[in-house]
């Protein structure tokens, strides 16, 4: 059965498909769970629908109640959509140096863009948004880097998901930005097939996001827990880049460049398994498809240039 | 042996501006012996007193976090690449 009673009831139960062109061999197996599959296109719409629920359910959100959210884009653009729905309004902060679709689907979805400061990233957009909270206490900020409901819509759904449709799992890769991914379906793995590795995609960005006047306003999101990850490895524009594209070609996938940084940690694993001589199921989470990423030239500028224009951007 | 180490714009100042510097060490925590001898206060800014990593500073050996590899423990070999980064929010 296909149908439901509306968009909202589409979230999660999303697809986990094989990468028999990009694998190694049928003994070491990459799959990918297209995050992409939800209703606004992105992974953030399973933590959307969590926070707000606890929000409301614990008084804070009111009908006719103003979200405040720090976002390169994602998580805001799955909350306006829900709040449209709802009745309630969102301002989204978001870093100047991110995508045009992105603040195009903000807007179209009826969501108010506060811009914060190229430089720095998305520590400026936390900053800011905290700044904003504190002048207007009537915000209702979901703080989606501390909100333990971002952790628990994968904890109880991701990861149960994922177990259940690749139950030899042996490796889980996902990109780390507010971690949330990692340690809800991470703990959900310890719990429940505890030898899988649980490894970080993490991206790393060009110099202008690591613009800080100073180390003590570095920042690790609270959800953090370094104890849930088996490993944790950086992934810069190029290579990211340079996998995007390469999913798409060998197997018609069409993802985002943080997937791109997901599928290179997730071959690295693939190699290292295949030359121990063990058999590996790797889950790849593709949080987001390739549509919000066009303009950046990221699909059909040459390489070099498209590496370089993405250099200064939170492009994850 | 010699390790290539890359240095993030706010630690700069201790490099002359250097981006890319070099130095030598069996381990992390030897090779930030090193490197302070010719760029003083480096280590300081990403070694604690106590001997850890500052929690807002992230290092990494060939692309893979060291606090996963044994943290300053971690052993070196000729040719890495060590990549030290502030820790930053990412995407959401």
């Amino acid at each position: 059965m296909a149908r439901y009673e509306d968009i909202t009831a589409l979230v999660g139960d999303t697809p986990l498909v094989g990468l028999p062109r990009l694998s190694p061999s049928p003994e070491v197996r990459l799959w990918a769970k297209l995050e992409g599959q939800n209703p606004t296109g992105s992974v953030k719409d399973r933590v959307a629908a969590k926070m707000i629920e606890a929000a409301e359910a614990d008084g804070r959100l009111r009908p006719g109640g103003t979200i405040l959210e720090p976002t390169s884009g994602n998580t805001g653009i799955a909350v306006a959509m829900l709040a449209r729905r709802k009745g309630y309004r969102l301002v989204a902060v978001m870093p100047e140096n991110t995508s045009l679709e992105r603040r195009q689907l903000l807007a179209a979805f009826g969501a108010e863009i506060v811009f914060s400061p190229a430089a720095g990233g998305s520590n400026a957009a936390v900053s800011k948004a905290r700044e904003m909270a504190v002048d207007k206490p009537e915000l209702v900020m979901l703080n989606q880097y501390a909100n333990p409901a971002n952790e628990a819509a994968h904890y109880e759904d991701t990861g149960p998901e994922i177990l259940r449709d690749l139950p030899g799992i042996t490796h889980f890769v996902a990109g780390l930005g507010t971690t949330a991914t990692l340690m809800g379906v991470g703990r959900h793995l310890r719990d429940h097939a505890p030898d899988v590795q649980v490894v970080a995609a993490e991206p790393r960005y060009g110099e202008l996001v690591y613009g800080l006047r100073n180390l003590d306003e570095g920042f690790v999101p609270e959800l953090y827990d370094e104890k849930v990850l088996s490993r944790r490895l950086s992934v810069g524009t190029e290579d990211a880049l340079r996998r995007t594209r390469q999913v798409l070609d060998s197997e018609g996938l069409f993802v985002g460049l943080s997937s791109g940084a997901v599928v290179h940690a997730g071959l690295s694993l693939a190699r290292e398994a295949t030359r121990a001589g063990r058999s590996a199921d790797i889950a790849l989470l593709v949080a987001d498809g390739g549509w919000k990423y066009l303009s950046t030239g990221a699909y059909s500028d040459e390489l070099d240039d498209a590496a370089n224009a993405l250099d200064g951007q939170v492009w994850a | 042996m010699s390790v290539e180490v890359r240095v993030p714009t706010i630690l700069r100042s201790h490099t002359g501006g250097q981006k890319l510097v070099s130095g030598s060490g069996n381990t992390l925590a030897e090779l930030f012996d090193d490197l302070d001898r010719n760029h003083t206060g480096l280590k300081a800014r990403v070694v604690t007193e106590e001997g850890g990593l500052h929690r807002f500073v992230n290092v990494y050996v060939n692309d893979e976090d060291v606090r996963f590899i044994g943290g300053l423990e971690a052993k070196l070999s000729d040719g890495d690449s060590v990549t030290i980064l502030p820790a930053v929010a990412g995407g959401m």
